[in-house]
């Protein structure tokens, strides 16, 4: 009896088959170098909101005033200031899309009601009676083009700088560098400002006073990798094949910095982001009626006190934005830098 | 380390020469006179108005005599703001915008610093999680926007701080809270890397075996030696509190540099404006200077001569 079972235990098992030659086999599927960036973004909880956050708000910017029925130039006097009021939410009292407000005297009391007006203006209206729920995603558009805009500007000239300064050393690489090293003295601020007062502020004029002196961290980065590609043999043994300096620029080395510049264009988004608002504040921005969120929160801000949800609308979105394009560069310098490997 | 002094000081004045020098054309090519209600004077007064402060003379000859002015510290005279140099009316305001400033790098760093230090000894906590939360707000919200809204809640709603001027500490204590957001957020970032870093390291390991305690070992072995890095932000924060001052000396009212600039932009005051400009670029090239030396003073691993050549 005692030896049937165990018979019946030993026909369970099978001895594994060991084939030497496949011992030294790997099985996890091998990656390249983006779906191995790719998952370590994925794992980065923060980074995959801020994409969806991002998402969603870069779709309102889109298609926010088209489905709002109202134009974002559009003034209507006798609906000037009016707070937010939503359909549907208005019945909840915590939220603040009720329609109502406090006065001077301290009381809270629903202008719609009081002026009788029927309409719906989601995020309320302005000093002019335009609808703000338009205007902060036309707003968000603009702002949003002028970062972009900086972005490749700087993008392509630190890019190009770079590489040529770094790839082909010697004297110009010498002269290349004595002019970054006295361009980076000079603020942001200053040279910002100075080239808003010459050009006419516009949404160009105002990417490119970005980029004067926006390109040249792009610019030291790419050449100290470079600096520091060029060396390998893979170049070398390009050389040898007898390459031209251009398609081993283009083919060889740029394709290996792709992770540096997508993390220092990244970062530089929220900054042009940030100086088109910090410009408008200063009263050096875009000119009524183009609004850019920047112009939106000044606007609001000279009526905080009486109608507070004029500045806090628009500099909600501009702070969305911002943390949310700040942490998806943090997620992606933690996905594509190699020296942060797990 | 004195031919490195040398090469850096040659770089500061041609810097400084051509800000100088791009300031001063920048200014000429601005459309729009200087003069108050220009229109309404004639061609004549004009003239005479012109004449008083050489803005008659062709513009290489005013190029030389301002470059040459401001060799010698002179900044001309304001056309706008009651004829004061500007130099003095610079002066005046250099106090409120100073004071500002030292007390937001203080005030951020310290706090940035203690948020920095919990974040790393508690990792992977909800005190880390919170901490780095934080410093991605402070690093993100841009400060009027923080300024404002600051402002309206503990200024006008709550009414625990006064809104505005700048007449004692208490009128300190907002500002100075609105501009230090940005230095919380980047010590407390630099701070958390720099302390983990440490943390890792051997000598830690053995004074954790020599039961050293908990409060022993993060105070007097990791916080020291994670600190000296911190030197290396102050270029980054003094830039931004020069940005910074602009907007939250205007909305707080406060009688600063920054202030009058933006005064002076928008009344085309070209001697205050190439003034100030001047003396922010000043500040900042040496400011970057001082950081570079002092870098290379505490961490003898960093070369001074730059690069291999």
């Amino acid at each position: 009896m005692a030896q049937t079972e165990t018979n019946n235990q030993k026909q369970r098992f099978q001895p594994a088959i060991i084939d030497s030659s496949k011992s030294e086999e790997i099985n996890k599927p091998s990656l390249n170098f983006w779906q191995d960036a790719w998952l370590r973004v994925r794992k980065n909880r923060a980074a995959i909101a801020s994409i969806i956050i991002m998402f969603i708000v870069i779709f309102l910017a889109f298609v926010g005033p088209l489905f709002s029925g109202k134009q974002f130039d559009t003034q209507n006097v006798s609906h000037n200031h009016l707070p937010p009021r939503i359909q549907g939410l208005e019945k909840i009292s915590w939220l603040p899309f009720d329609g109502t407000e406090v006065n001077r005297a301290g009381k809270e009391v629903n202008v719609y009601e009081k002026r009788g007006i029927d309409e719906y203006y989601w995020f309320g209206t302005d000093t002019l009676g335009r609808d703000i729920f338009t205007r902060v995603w036309k707003g968000t558009q603009i702002s949003l083009y002028i970062a972009f805009l900086a972005a490749i500007i700087d993008l392509v000239v630190g890019v190009s700088y770079g590489a040529v300064s770094g790839y082909y050393g010697g004297r110009l690489d010498n002269i290349m560098q004595r002019i970054t090293e006295v361009l980076i003295g000079i603020p942001t601020l200053v040279i910002v400002i100075l080239m808003i007062l010459v050009l006419e502020p516009g949404i160009i004029s105002i990417a490119v006073a970005l980029s004067v002196t926006g390109w040249v961290g792009m610019a030291r980065v790419v050449r100290a990798q470079v600096l520091k590609v060029k060396e390998q043999e893979f170049v070398l043994a390009s050389r040898t094949l007898g390459n031209s300096h251009k398609s081993i620029i283009y083919k060889h080395i740029l394709p290996n910095l792709a992770g540096v510049i997508i993390i220092n264009t990244m970062f530089s988004i929220p900054n042009a982001i940030f100086f088109e608002a910090f410009l408008s504040f200063i009263g050096l921005g875009l000119q009524d009626p183009k609004a850019s969120l920047g112009t939106l929160v000044n606007e609001g801000f000279k009526v905080l006190r009486l109608h507070p949800h004029e500045m806090i609308v628009p500099a909600t979105v501009i702070s969305i934005l911002m943390v949310t394009f700040n942490m998806l560069a943090d997620g992606f310098r933690d996905a594509l830098d190699p020296k942060m490997r797990d | 380390m004195g031919k490195y002094l040398a090469k850096r000081f040659l770089y500061m004045f041609i810097t400084l020469f051509l800000i100088a020098s791009l300031t001063f054309f920048l200014m000429k090519i601005i459309p729009g006179t200087p003069f108050a209600s220009a229109n309404k004077l004639s061609p004549a007064q004009m003239q005479i108005m012109k004449a008083k402060y050489d803005l008659d003379k062709p513009v290489p000859v005013q190029y030389v005599t301002y470059i040459g002015k401001m060799a010698k510290g002179d900044l001309g005279i304001s056309f706008q703001f009651n004829n004061t140099p500007v130099s003095e009316l610079m002066f005046k305001r250099l106090g409120p915008s100073a004071q500002l400033g030292f007390q937001a790098v203080f005030f951020g760093t310290l706090v940035g610093l203690v948020l920095g230090v919990f974040a790393a000894l508690r990792q992977n906590t909800w005190v880390d999680y919170g901490a780095t939360f934080l410093a991605v707000l402070g690093k993100s919200i841009p400060n009027f926007v923080f300024a404002g809204l600051l402002q309206y809640y503990v200024g006008v709603k709550l009414g625990w701080l006064p809104v505005l001027f700048w007449k004692g500490f208490e009128y300190t204590i907002m500002p100075t809270i609105a501009l230090s957001m940005f230095p919380i957020a980047i010590s407390a970032r630099f701070m958390r890397t720099e302390m983990i870093d440490v943390l890792g390291t051997d000598y830690i390991t053995l004074a954790k075996a020599k039961g050293a305690s908990f409060f022993e070992i993060a105070f007097k072995h990791a916080l020291r030696n994670a600190l000296i890095p911190l030197v290396t932000v102050l270029g980054p924060l003094a830039v931004s509190m020069m940005t910074g001052s602009l907007v939250i000396e205007q909305i707080f009212a406060i009688p600063g540099l920054g202030e009058q600039f933006v005064k002076a932009v928008s009344v085309n005051d070209y001697p205050v404006i190439m003034g100030t400009t001047m003396l922010f670029a000043f500040l900042f090239v040496i400011v970057i200077l001082v950081v570079d030396i002092l870098y290379g003073i505490i961490d003898p691993r960093i070369r001074l001569s730059g690069g291999s050549k």
